[in-house]
């Protein structure tokens, strides 16, 4: 943080609130901003996510931070983009219609490869749908809501726990690769409250982007990868003098308009800094797979009533497993066609009308794959998972 | 023969020249004031960031020697108030036309200017969408001929000064580019006022505007903006709407008013200060 007040710099206020505590999944996920370094929140009030700006609102100015409502969700991932260029992680937390606003810039940060973070904190679509009401129907606008071809990160939080620890996640993983990250909660999770184990700041793996190696000068590229795909960030004030744009452009960040090699170059590395590490990005749990006949692929707020299906099954002698996405995007397609290779079946519970099953029999192959759609008030009741085990088994 | 250089050289990116503006286009006048205005102040230029939109002014962040940001359409002030909160150092100058500021963008701007944020906007206003090719916009004149208003523009036009004035601007002045001295005077004075300041320059477009509404070179345009503009200082800004016959330039809002940027920093020491209180406190109550 570049402007720190003299009265801060001399004392240090606890930032991490280390210890077992008890919290929502939006205040939980607010915290875990705050321990992975953010310290710049712009936002628009949203049901169900609204919580986390107001858990914001109150603990940036204690840090100094800076919490800003902004007009509209436009705005807000607009002034994020700034934020996180003028050298500060930063955040912004939304639920569907504000997700759709943010596209055009989501586009932006994609574009100029802004690390910063995106929650949304799902509810019933499309439209205005049902604010109070869980869904899972953002996950494909998540993976191709803004125009052109890229390729994002996308974690799903299923826990309070991991509200606060996927989130912390999601800004090392904009800061190593950076892009712009998602984690797609649900109301179920973002209004449930639960035991939060917050670690001590010294166990905390806490990433920062990498810096450019050369002084300022005017050879310098902004948009010069390293061997990883990922250029270095420079950011302002630091006497680089660099220009970044939303149009294509080259390594020196000029707009190239009219080259075909430019926009290949460019687009290419986009998606391949994602999809070339996709082996260091990706995150799965699995519960009681070796043996299984029966996989449940599952993420977010259907994996808890899954892993409880299992667990009954196991308890009646059927051998079923749980494969929980961490890690939506991108796409854990080997570990999900690894797991389809040995079972008999898969069944994939969603609060959608049917997303992440399509990938899921993309990968699948052969292996038959039953979709269970949820939508409205509640999640997926156990049993229910239950009864669509039991029916593939035979 | 030896090579001068330009005065103003260390402000472009040389390497990005020539510049893609047609010829006798407002835009570099625009470009000129603005590199003589930081020059005079002797303005740190690692510490400018210079933030533009779409449309033609909006490649002047490819062009300015500073860190320099070209956003989405509309965006730029959104995008400049995440970069001076998260760095209240530097100058955040938002350069961008009157589409991009005033339809797409008009929410941001009134936002910007109520909060009082701390950032100088300059708008190039050509009275049409150039990029595209010429269609009508919120400053296009009445009964204007654009490709979209093939029969006469019949929507009303935005008053940009009354506007700026409204939204709660601190410093809000209006010139045309033939007021070369001026606007750079005004420029010089926004940079340096606390708060959310604006400058609207009407500039020509003669290759687009002007071929359209029989001024197609710049110095016709530039003869209309002699002919009409009438310097005013402080004069009501709700009575200074571009017409054909006037274009009254001049100063029309130079006031104080905490900026955002200065609320935000009280706001924090309070919290400090009570945070400290809290502690004292509790340590107390522990003693």
């Amino acid at each position: 943080m570049p402007a720190t007040t003299a009265a801060s710099a001399e004392k240090p206020r606890p930032i991490v609130r280390s210890g077992r505590r008890f919290m929502s999944g939006d205040i939980a996920c607010a915290e875990g901003s705050l321990a992975a370094g953010c310290r710049f929140f712009a936002g628009y009030p949203i049901t169900p996510a609204t919580e986390i700006a107001e858990h914001m609102a109150r603990r940036l100015p204690e840090i100094d931070g800076v919490y800003i409502q902004m007009e509209d969700e436009i705005a807000s991932m607009a002034a994020v983009i700034g934020a996180s260029y003028a050298g500060v992680k930063s955040m912004t937390a939304t639920s569907g219609p504000g997700f759709s606003l943010m596209q055009e810039n989501i586009g932006l940060a994609l574009m100029t490869e802004t690390p910063c973070v995106i929650v949304n904190v799902m509810r019933g679509g499309p439209s205005t749908g049902q604010p109070t009401m869980p869904g899972q129907q953002d996950v494909m606008q998540a993976r191709w809501g803004s125009h052109g071809d890229y390729e994002i990160i996308a974690l799903a939080p299923s826990s309070v726990q991991e509200m606060f620890d996927l989130t912390v996640d999601a800004f090392n993983l904009a800061e190593t690769y950076r892009v712009p990250v998602f984690v797609l909660a649900d109301e179920i999770v973002g209004h449930m409250w639960e035991r939060v184990t917050i670690p001590e700041v010294e166990s905390l793996k806490i990433v920062n982007r990498k810096k450019p190696t050369v002084r300022p000068n005017n050879r310098f590229a902004p948009f010069e990868p390293d061997e990883d795909l990922v250029p270095p960030m420079a950011v302002f004030g630091e006497g680089y003098h660099f220009h970044a744009t939303g149009l294509t452009h080259d390594e020196r960040g000029y707009p190239r308009t009219e080259s075909a090699e430019a926009q290949t170059k460019l687009v290419q590395r986009l998606c391949n800094k994602i999809r070339k590490n996709k082996d260091r990005i990706i995150r799965v749990k699995i519960a009681m797979l070796e043996d299984a006949e029966v996989a449940v692929v599952a993420y977010g707020i259907a994996a808890r009533a899954a892993l409880s299906a299992v667990r009954k099954a196991r308890a009646t002698g059927t051998k079923a497993g749980l494969l929980r996405l961490e890690t939506i995007w991108p796409f854990p397609e080997e570990q999900v066609a690894q797991v389809a290779g040995r079972v008999k079946a898969i069944v994939v519970p969603e609060m959608n009308c049917g997303q992440i099953v399509r990938e899921v029999e993309r990968a699948a192959k052969e292996t038959p794959v039953v979709f269970l759609s949820k939508l409205g008030e509640e999640p997926h009741k156990p049993g229910e998972i239950l009864d669509a085990i039991e029916g593939v088994k035979r | 023969m030896e090579e001068l250089p330009h005065p103003y050289e260390k402000f472009l990116r040389k390497d990005r020249i020539p510049h893609i503006w047609c010829e006798g286009c407002g835009n570099g006048i625009i470009l000129n004031c603005f590199a003589r205005a930081l020059d005079e102040l002797n303005i740190d230029l690692n510490k400018v960031v210079v933030v533009s939109g779409i449309g033609c002014i909006g490649r002047v962040s490819g062009y300015t020697n500073t860190d320099s940001f070209h956003t989405t359409h509309g965006r730029p002030i959104a995008f400049a108030t995440g970069v001076k909160l998260a760095n209240p150092e530097l100058k955040v100058v938002v350069i961008s036309g009157d589409g991009d500021l005033f339809a797409i963008g008009g929410n941001h701007f009134i936002h910007a200017a109520r909060r009082n944020l701390d950032i100088q906007v300059i708008c190039a206003n050509n009275f049409i969408y150039g990029m595209t090719g010429g269609q009508g916009g919120p400053t296009t004149p009445l009964e204007a001929w654009t490709t979209t208003t093939p029969y006469g523009n019949i929507e009303q036009t935005f008053n940009l000064v009354h506007l700026a004035a409204a939204c709660g601007s601190v410093y809000v002045a209006r010139w045309t580019t033939l007021h070369t001295r001026w606007l750079t005077e005004s420029i010089k004075k926004a940079l340096q006022k606390e708060g959310f300041s604006f400058i609207e320059v009407v500039s020509q477009c003669p290759e687009i505007f002007g071929r359209y509404n029989k001024m197609e070179t710049a110095i016709k345009m530039m003869q209309w903006f002699k002919e009409a503009s009438e310097v005013q200082h402080f004069s009501d800004p709700a009575k200074a709407e571009i017409t054909p016959n006037r274009i009254t330039v001049g100063e029309f809002v130079d006031i104080e008013k905490p900026s955002y940027g200065r609320l935000l920093r009280e706001m924090k020491t309070k919290v400090a200060e009570k945070k400290e209180q809290n502690e004292e406190k509790k340590d107390a109550n522990r003693g």
